[in-house]
C-alpha cells in the first residue's frame, strides 16, 4: 500500500509539475486579496469596533490560506472526471492496485501542492506586508491547511466519482462554496460585535469558521486550549470523515 | 479461460432501468481468439467491464482465468489485461512513463517494468517514442500503446474493446497482424469486441453475436455464415424476360427466396457456383440473354439480418450518446 500510494502520488505530482501554470493561477486570487484588499482592512480593523484582536494581516493572511485550500482542493475532482472520460482511471482500476492507494496518492499530491502555495503566500505577506507571526503559528497553519486540503480533495474526488458528470460537479460546488466562504468569516470575521445574532449563529455551524478562528488565534500567539481546541477537533473530524468517505467511494465495485 | 453463466447488468439512469446485458452465457477456451460482434449499445463493453471486475454484475456468475469473479476480483485483475474502448493514456503523459507506471501498478519493479516496456515497444512498433507526449501520437500509435498498456504484465488472457475503431484501413490491417501475433507467438487468449464484420470474419476463430444484451448466435465465421441459407445469386435480364427468368430460377435445384427486382432476379442456393451452369443452360434454352451475373457468399451482415431481422447498419441508427455511458 505505501508503495502503491507513492506510485500514484509521484505520477500525479509529476503531471502537476509539468504544468506549473496552474499552481500560479491558484495563487492569483489570494495574492490579489493581499495586495488590493489587505491595505483596506488595515484602517478598518483599527477603527471598527467588534473586530477580533490582532493586526489586519494577522486576520487576513490565515483566512486567505484557508480560502486557497478551499478553492484549490474543492475542484480537484475535475481532474478525476477528465481521467474518467479518457479511460485513464479505468485503466488503473483494472490493475490489482489498492483502491485506497488510488485515492491517497492523489489527495497527498493535492495537500503538498496546497501547502507549497500557502508557504508562498506567507512569505509574500511577511516580505511585502506587515505580517508578524511566530514559527509555531506558521507550522500550525501549514499543518492545518494540509489536513484541510486532504479533507476537501477527498470529498471532491468522492463527489466527482459519484456524480460522474462534468456539468453537475461544478454546478454543485459553486453553489456550495460561496455560502461556505461567506459564513466562515474569511473576508470579514463574523464576530458577535460585528454580525447580527442570527448570522453569528449560523456561522458557528460552519466547520470552516472554527478552523479559521483557530488559525487566527495562533497567528496572534494565543496557543491556548480555549482558542485552538474546537478548531482542531472540527478539523480532525472533518478530515477523518472525508478520507473515509473517499476510500469507501473508491472501493465501491461500480465506482 | 472464461466461463460465464447468466451474466446480467441493469443500469439505473435517472430513474430509468436500462437492461444493458440480459443473461449472457459464454465459454472461451485457452488460446482462442474470440470476437464479440454487435451494434452500438448491444452490451459489449458492459459485458467486458463485468468480466474485468470493473463493474459488478446484477446477477449471474463467471470464472475468468480460472478465478471466480465475485470472490476474488483482485486475483482476476492480476491475470488479465484490458484495453478499454477509449484507450487509457493521459494526453500530457509520456509514452515511456505510462507503460512503466502501468507495469509497476501490476507489481513489477522499476527495472522490470522498464525492460518489459522496451520489449513491448519493440514488438508493437513503438520503439523510439518513449519521450513523446501521448497527445502527439497518431491514431494507430495510440492504439498500439493502449495494447502495450494492457500487456505489460504478460497476461494469459487479454480483453480488447473495439481495438480498431476509428482507424484508417492501413492501421487496422497492421493492428490485426499484431493481434494475430499475440495469439500465434505468445499463446495469449484474446477476447475482443467489434462492430466491424470484416474484422470478426478475418480475425476471429469464433464469433459471438450479441444484440440488445443477449447472445443471438455463436460459432466460427464460416459456420455462422452457413446458417444463412446459402449464396445469393443475382441474374440481370431484360425487363420483358423477368417473369420467365423467375420461373426458371424457381426450378433450380435448392433455390429459395426467389425475388424479382426491376432488372434482376435474385435467389439463394446452397452452392451458387454449382447452380450457375444449370441456370445458364436453362436460360439459354428459353432464349433469354443475361446482362449481368453475380454470386455473393453470405456475410456476417446476412447472419445478423437473418437472426435479428435488421442489418447491422440499421441496428446502429439509434445511437446512444457516448457521454451518457462514460464510466
Ligand atoms: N453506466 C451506464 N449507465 C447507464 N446506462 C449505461 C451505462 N453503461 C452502459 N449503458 C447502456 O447499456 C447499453 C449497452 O452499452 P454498452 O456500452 O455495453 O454497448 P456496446 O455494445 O459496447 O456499444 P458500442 O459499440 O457503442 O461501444 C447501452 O444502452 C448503454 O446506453
Ligand atoms: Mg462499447
Amino acid at each position: 500500500m505505501p508503495r502503491e500510494t507513492w506510485l500514484i502520488f509521484s505520477r500525479a505530482m509529476s503531471l502537476s509539475l509539468r504544468n506549473p501554470a496552474w499552481i500560479m493561477i491558484g495563487l492569483l486570487q489570494p495574492v490579489l486579496y493581499l495586495v488590493l484588499f489587505g491595505p483596506l482592512l488595515e484602517r478598518m480593523t483599527e477603527s471598527t469596533p467588534g473586530f477580533p484582536p490582532g493586526t489586519s494581516w494577522q486576520i487576513l493572511t490565515p483566512a486567505l490560506i484557508i480560502q486557497l485550500a478551499l478553492f484549490g482542493s474543492s475542484f480537484v475532482g475535475f481532474g478525476l472526471l477528465a481521467e474518467l472520460r479518457l479511460g485513464a482511471f479505468e485503466r488503473m482500476r483494472v490493475t490489482p492496485v489498492s483502491r485506497t492507494a488510488l485515492l491517497l496518492g492523489r489527495v497527498l499530491r493535492d495537500a503538498v501542492q496546497t501547502v507549497a502555495q500557502a508557504l508562498l503566500i506567507l512569505v509574500l505577506a511577511f516580505l511585502m506586508f506587515d505580517l508578524r507571526a511566530s514559527v509555531g503559528a506558521v507550522a500550525l497553519t501549514l499543518l492545518m491547511v494540509a489536513m484541510l486540503s486532504l479533507a476537501l480533495s477527498s470529498c471532491s474526488y468522492a463527489l466527482a466519482l459519484r456524480l460522474k458528470s462534468e456539468e453537475a460537479f461544478p454546478a454543485i460546488l459553486n453553489t456550495a462554496l460561496l455560502p461556505i466562504l461567506l459564513l466562515s468569516g474569511i473576508v470579514i470575521p463574523i464576530t458577535q460585535g460585528l454580525a447580527p445574532g442570527w448570522l453569528y449563529g449560523i456561522s458557528r455551524w460552519n466547520p470552516f469558521t472554527h478552523v479559521v478562528d483557530a488559525e487566527r488565534a495562533s497567528f496572534r500567539g494565543e496557543f491556548t486550549t480555549d482558542a485552538l481546541l474546537t478548531g482542531s477537533l472540527v478539523l480532525f473530524a472533518m478530515t477523518a470523515l472525508s478520507v473515509l468517505w473517499g476510500v469507501r467511494t473508491f472501493s465501491r465495485e461500480s465506482a | 479461460m472464461i466461463e460465464a453463466r447468466g451474466l446480467a447488468r441493469t443500469f439505473r439512469a435517472r430513474g430509468r432501468a436500462v437492461e444493458a446485458v440480459r443473461g449472457v452465457d459464454l465459454d472461451v477456451e485457452a488460446g482462442e481468439l474470440v470476437g464479440f460482434l454487435g451494434p452500438n449499445g448491444a452490451g459489449k463493453t458492459t459485458t467486458l467491464r463485468m468480466l474485468t471486475t470493473l463493474i459488478a454484475p446484477t446477477s449471474g456468475r463467471a470464472t475468468v482465468a480460472g478465478i471466480d469473479l465475485a470472490s476474488d476480483p483482485v486475483g482476476v485483475r492480476r491475470r488479465i489485461g484490458y484495453v478499454p474502448q477509449g484507450g487509457g493514456g493521459l494526453p500530457e503523459a509520456r509514452v515511456g512513463e505510462e507503460v512503466e507506471l502501468q507495469g509497476r501498478l501490476y507489481g513489477l519493479s522499476k527495472a522490470d517494468a522498464r525492460r518489459r516496456g522496451a520489449a513491448l515497444a519493440e514488438r508493437l512498433d513503438l520503439a523510439g517514442l518513449d519521450q513523446r507526449p501521448i497527445k502527439t501520437l497518431s491514431g494507430g500509435q495510440r492504439r498500439r500503446l493502449d495494447i502495450a498498456l494492457g500487456l505489460v504484465h504478460d497476461p494469459g488472457l487479454v480483453f480488447l474493446d473495439e481495438p480498431t475503431a476509428a482507424l484508417d484501413p492501413q492501421s487496422r490491417a497492421n493492428l490485426w497482424a499484431h493481434i494475430r501475433a499475440l495469439r500465434a507467438d505468445h499463446g495469449t487468449t484474446v477476447f475482443l469486441t467489434t462492430h466491424y464484420l470484416d474484422e470478426a470474419d478475418s480475425l476471429c476463430d469464433r464469433v459471438l453475436v450479441i444484440d440488445n444484451g443477449a447472445i443471438v448466435a455463436q460459432g466460427s465465421p464460416a459456420a455462422l455464415k452457413a446458417q444463412v441459407s446459402g449464396d445469393l445469386v443475382a441474374v440481370g435480364v431484360a425487363p420483358s424476360d423477368l417473369v420467365k427468368t423467375t420461373e426458371i430460377a424457381s426450378r433450380v435445384a435448392g433455390a429459395d427466396e426467389v425475388a424479382t427486382g426491376e432488372h434482376t432476379v435474385e435467389f439463394r442456393v446452397p452452392r451458387g457456383d454449382d447452380a450457375l451452369p444449370e441456370l445458364l443452360r436453362a436460360l439459354d434454352g428459353a432464349g433469354i440473354g443475361t446482362t449481368s451475373l453475380r454470386v455473393q457468399q453470405p456475410t456476417l451482415d446476412d447472419v445478423f439480418l437473418t437472426l435479428t431481422g435488421r442489418t447491422l447498419r440499421d441496428a446502429e441508427q439509434p445511437t446512444a450518446p457516448e457521454a451518457d455511458r462514460a464510466a
